[in-house]
C-alpha cells in the first residue's frame, strides 16, 4: 500500500493500464494488495421494488452514529423539505443513504360516465370514443373476459398485472399519479474523483475494492468535496472533516453485511461480490424488459463509463436525473493529463513573457 | 378497472402535454408554449405522440400505465409540466445576460426537485479567491525579482522580492486557514500525488513560499541599520547579493508553476462551469498572474527601473483577456455563468479594469503617477477575475441544468456517432 498510484498517467496522459479511466478488472490490485486480497464487493440498488420505507436511512445512521441534519445538511436541524416525502434531501456528511422519493403525474383522458359500479369493459371502450376502433385492445384477454379484474389479480406476478396493479402507481380524478423510490448511496467508483484527488491519502481503498476516509488524516482541504461527480462526500462543518458511505468497512472486516442491506425489508439493496451482483442486475432487467418494463435500466452497471463502473450500482425506471443523478458522470481525472499540459505551457509562457522584458535591456 | 379499461390506447404514451382542458386551465400563460405546439401539431396526433410511438404493442393492451410504459408522458407531480414552470419561474429570477453576451435559452431538462447534484466547493470566500490571486501575483513577481537581481535594477529587484515574499507567505497562512482542521496542515506533505493537483501544490507552494519568504527576508534585513554596519559573519551573509540571488532563483523557478497550477485545482473538480474549460483556464489565471505582479511591480519601483514590469503586465493582460474571451464564450451553456448573476458583475468590471490597466501601463506607464495607476487598476482587474471565475465555478454547482444539459448532450452525440457506422 505504500507506492503512488497513477504517478505518471496523471501528467503523461499515457496510460494503457487504465489506472485514470476505463475499465479495470481488478482495481483492488491496483491499489496495491496482494493477488490474494477479498473479491469487490458492492451494492445492487434495485429501486423496481424499494418501497421508500427508509429502513436503509435509520440503519445507516444508527451503525454509523450519524448525526441528524434536515435536507440541506444543517447539523441538529429537525427541517421538512416541503417538496416530498423526501426530507433527508441528499447525501452528506451525514446522510450516507439518501432515499429519493419522486412523485410524477401524468393525464388520463377519462370517459365522462367514470364512476359508479364497475361496467363490462366492452361498454367502457365504447364510451371513450377516442379509440376509434383501430386499437384492437378489445381482442386482449381481459377485455374479452367479462371478469378481467379478476384475471388481472390471478396473475398478479406477471408483467400485465405489475402494469395493471403496480403498487406505486395509482389513479386520482383525471390523472395517474406514479412513486419513484431510491436508495441512493456513494458508488465507490471505479475511478474514484474523491480518491483521485486526497491530497493527505486520507481516502483510501479498502481490500474489499470500497473507497473510504480515514478520520484522523482527513485534515479537511475539502477538495474531494467538489471533485465527486455524483456529490456524495460532504463537509461537516462543525467538525471540518469530510464523511461519507464507508460501504461499514468496520463490519465487513467482521464478516457481516452493510447495516443498509441488512435493514432492507424488500431486498432492494442486495450486498455481495460485484461480479455476482452485476450478473444478478443482468438477470433482473432481462425479467423486466420481457414483462415489458421498457423503462428499466442499470444505472452504474456500464464498466466502459465514465467512473470505469461503480461499486454501488442501481436499477432505475427512469431518466437518472429524475433521481437526481447525473446522466452521464465522468471522472474529472480523466482530463487532468491535458489540463497539467496546459497548465506546463501556461507556467513557460509566464516565465517567457517576465523574463523577455529583460532582454537587450541591460542597464 | 372500467375506467382504465375504457381509456384510450394512446394515454399509454401520451405525455401530459397532450391536449386536454387541464393543462389549458392550470397553465398560467395564455399563450400555448412551443412544447404544447408542437404536441397539437397534426403529424403528432391527438395523443402527442407519433403515430409509431402509439401503435407499439405496448400500448394496445387496456389499463396500460405505470412502470411498464416507456417514456409514458411522466412528469413531476403538481401540475401539467413541472419542468415548465420551472422554465418560467426561472426567467423571471434571472433574466438572462446584459449586452448583449450570448445566453443559452434554458433548454428543458429533468432534475429532482431542481436540487443540485454536484456539490458546491466548500472552500471559503475570501480566503481561496485570495489565494489565487496573491499566489499568482506572487509566482510572476518572482520571475521578475530574479530578472531584476541578473540585470542591475535594485529597486525593481527589491520591490518583485517584497510582493513575492509577502503574497507567498499570505496565500500560505489563507491555505491553511481555509483548511477545516489547520492544525492537520503538515498532513499535506504526507503523499506525493500527481492525481491531486492540491498535493502537487503543496509540494510547488512549500519551496516557493520558502524561497520568495527568504528572498523578501534578505531584503528586509539588509536595509535594517544595525545589519548594515555590522561587521559580523551572520550580517555579512545576510547583505551577500549571492544569497538573496539563489533565494530569488529558488523562487523563480517555482513561480511559473505556482501561478499555473490553481487554474488546474479549479478545473479538476466535477463543478462545470470550472471543468469544462480546464484547457483555458491556466493561461487566464498566468496571464492574471502576470498582470497583477507586473502591475504591483510597477506601481512599487521608480519608472526608470520598472520597464520589464510593465511590459509583462501589458502582455500579461493581453493574455488574460483572450483567454477568458475564450473561457466565457466556447463551452455553451457552462460559460453561462461567467455572464450572469455575481459572477458576470465581477467578471465585467475585471474585464473594464484590465483594458484600462493595460492601456493605461503602454500609455502612460512611464510617469510615476500612471504606473501607481494603472497598475492597481490591473492588480484590482486579476483580483476581480479570481473572485468571478471562483463565483461563476460556485453558482454552476448549484443548478442541476449545467451538469444535466451538457451531460445529456455528450450522450446524444456519443449515441449519434455509435449508430452512424451502421448506417453507412
Amino acid at each position: 500500500m505504500s507506492q503512488i498510484s497513477s504517478a505518471s498517467p496523471a501528467f503523461t496522459g499515457n496510460d494503457p493500464e487504465n489506472r485514470l479511466f476505463g475499465p479495470l478488472p481488478d482495481v483492488t490490485g491496483e491499489a496495491g494488495y496482494e493477488p490474494d486480497h477479498p473479491a469487490r464487493v458492492g451494492f445492487f440498488t434495485d429501486t423496481s421494488v424499494c418501497i421508500g420505507c427508509k429502513a436503509c436511512e435509520v440503519a445507516c445512521k444508527e451503525w454509523n452514529t450519524l448525526p441528524m441534519d434536515d435536507a440541506d445538511g444543517n447539523r441538529d436541524a429537525l427541517g421538512l423539505s416541503g417538496m416530498s416525502y423526501d426530507n433527508t434531501g441528499m447525501l452528506g456528511a451525514n446522510s450516507w443513504r439518501h432515499v429519493a422519493f419522486v412523485e410524477q403525474s401524468r393525464s388520463v383522458d377519462l370517459p365522462m360516465p367514470a364512476i359508479g359500479a364497475p361496467a363490462a369493459p366492452g361498454q367502457g371502450v365504447g364510451s371513450a370514443g377516442g379509440c376509434g376502433g383501430s386499437c384492437g385492445s378489445a381482442e386482449t384477454p381481459s377485455h374479452a373476459n367479462a371478469d378481467g379484474v379478476t384475471i388481472d389479480q390471478h396473475s398478479v406476478l406477471n408483467a400485465q398485472a405489475l402494469s395493471s396493479f403496480d403498487p406505486q402507481t395509482a389513479q386520482s380524478a383525471d390523472r395517474e399519479i406514479r412513486w419513484l423510490m431510491s436508495s441512493d448511496v456513494c458508488k465507490h467508483c471505479t475511478h474514484a474523483g474523491c480518491l483521485d484527488v486526497c491530497p493527505t491519502g486520507a481516502l483510501f481503498r479498502t481490500e474489499f475494492g470500497t473507497v473510504v476516509v480515514q478520520d484522523d488524516i482527513c485534515n479537511g482541504c475539502g477538495y474531494c468535496v467538489p471533485a465527486c461527480p455524483y456529490g456524495v462526500i460532504d463537509q461537516r462543518k462543525d467538525d471540518g472533516r469530510v464523511f461519507k458511505c464507508t460501504m461499514c468497512y468496520d463490519r465487513l472486516t467482521d464478516g457481516l453485511q452493510p447495516a443498509c442491506a441488512t435493514a432492507c425489508p424488500t431486498q432492494s439493496i442486495q450486498f455481495g461480490d460485484l461480479d455476482e451482483l452485476q450478473a444478478r442486475a443482468d438477470a433482473r432487467l432481462a425479467t423486466l424488459t420481457e414483462q415489458g418494463v421498457t423503462t428499466a435500466r442499470l444505472y452504474g452497471r456500464d464498466t466502459d463509463d465514465g467512473v470505469g463502473g461503480a461499486g454501488a450500482f442501481f436499477l432505475l425506471l427512469d431518466e437518472p436525473e429524475v433521481y437526481g443523478l447525473p446522466p452521464d458522470p465522468v471522472v474529472t481525472t480523466r482530463d487532468l493529463p491535458s489540463m497539467w499540459r496546459h497548465a506546463a505551457g501556461a507556467a513557460a509562457m509566464l516565465v517567457g513573457v517576465a523574463l523577455s522584458g529583460f532582454l537587450g535591456r541591460r542597464r | 378497472m372500467t375506467p382504465r379499461h375504457a381509456s384510450e390506447p394512446g394515454d399509454g404514451g401520451a405525455p401530459a402535454e397532450g391536449a386536454g382542458p387541464d393543462r389549458a386551465a392550470q397553465a398560467p400563460v395564455a399563450q400555448p408554449d412551443p412544447e404544447v405546439a408542437q404536441a397539437r401539431t397534426p403529424e403528432m396526433g391527438r395523443t402527442g405522440v407519433p403515430s409509431e410511438d402509439v401503435d407499439a404493442p405496448l400500448d394496445h393492451r387496456p389499463g396500460v400505465s405505470g412502470v411498464a410504459t416507456p417514456g409514458g408522458g411522466w412528469r413531476k407531480a403538481d401540475g401539467p409540466s413541472a419542468s415548465g414552470r420551472e422554465k418560467r419561474k426561472r426567467r423571471g429570477r434571472r433574466g438572462g445576460a446584459r449586452d448583449g453576451d450570448p445566453t443559452v435559452g434554458d433548454a428543458d431538462f429533468q432534475s429532482y426537485y431542481g436540487r443540485q447534484i454536484v456539490k458546491s466547493a466548500v472552500w471559503k470566500t475570501p480566503d481561496v479567491p485570495l489565494y489565487l490571486f496573491l499566489g499568482g501575483a506572487a509566482g510572476s513577481s518572482a520571475v521578475l525579482g530574479a530578472g531584476a537581481e541578473f540585470t542591475g535594477r535594485p529597486a525593481l529587484a527589491r520591490a518583485a522580492h517584497l510582493v513575492a515574499g509577502g503574497g507567498a507567505i499570505a496565500s500560505v497562512g489563507f491555505l491553511i486557514h481555509d483548511l477545516g482542521r489547520p492544525e492537520r496542515f503538515l498532513h499535506m506533505l504526507r503523499v506525493f500525488k500527481p492525481t491531486s493537483p492540491l498535493s502537487v501544490g503543496s509540494y510547488i507552494l512549500s519551496p516557493f513560499s520558502t524561497a520568495a519568504g527568504g528572498a523578501a527576508a534578505l531584503t528586509l534585513l539588509s536595509g535594517v541599520p544595525a545589519v548594515r554596519r555590522s561587521r559580523g559573519w551572520f550580517p555579512r551573509l545576510v547583505r551577500s547579493a549571492g544569497l538573496r540571488r539563489t533565494a530569488s532563483v529558488g523562487a523563480a523557478a517555482f513561480g511559473g508553476p505556482m501561478a499555473a497550477y490553481t487554474a488546474v485545482l479549479l478545473a479538476n473538480t466535477a463543478t462545470p462551469s470550472w471543468h469544462e474549460p480546464g484547457n483555458q483556464l491556466p493561461f487566464v489565471f498566468t496571464g492574471s498572474a502576470l498582470a497583477a505582479g507586473g502591475g504591483l511591480c510597477m506601481a512599487f519601483t521608480p519608472v526608470d527601473q520598472a520597464g520589464p514590469a510593465r511590459s509583462a503586465a501589458v502582455v500579461g493582460a493581453a493574455v488574460e483577456l483572450a483567454a477568458m474571451h475564450k473561457v466565457e464564450h466556447d463551452h455553451g451553456i457552462v460559460s453561462e455563468p461567467f455572464h450572469i448573476g455575481r459572477a458576470g458583475k465581477l467578471l465585467r468590471a475585471a474585464r473594464a479594469c484590465t483594458s484600462a490597466g493595460a492601456v493605461g501601463a503602454a500609455l502612460v506607464g512611464g510617469r510615476r503617477w500612471g504606473a501607481v495607476a494603472s497598475g492597481a487598476l490591473l492588480a484590482a482587474g486579476s483580483l476581480l477575475t479570481r473572485f468571478g471565475v471562483f463565483d461563476a465555478g460556485m453558482a454552476s454547482s448549484k443548478d442541476p441544468k449545467y451538469v444535466v444539459i451538457p451531460q445529456r448532450e455528450r450522450l446524444a452525440a456519443r449515441a449519434a456517432a455509435d449508430s452512424s457506422p451502421k448506417d453507412a
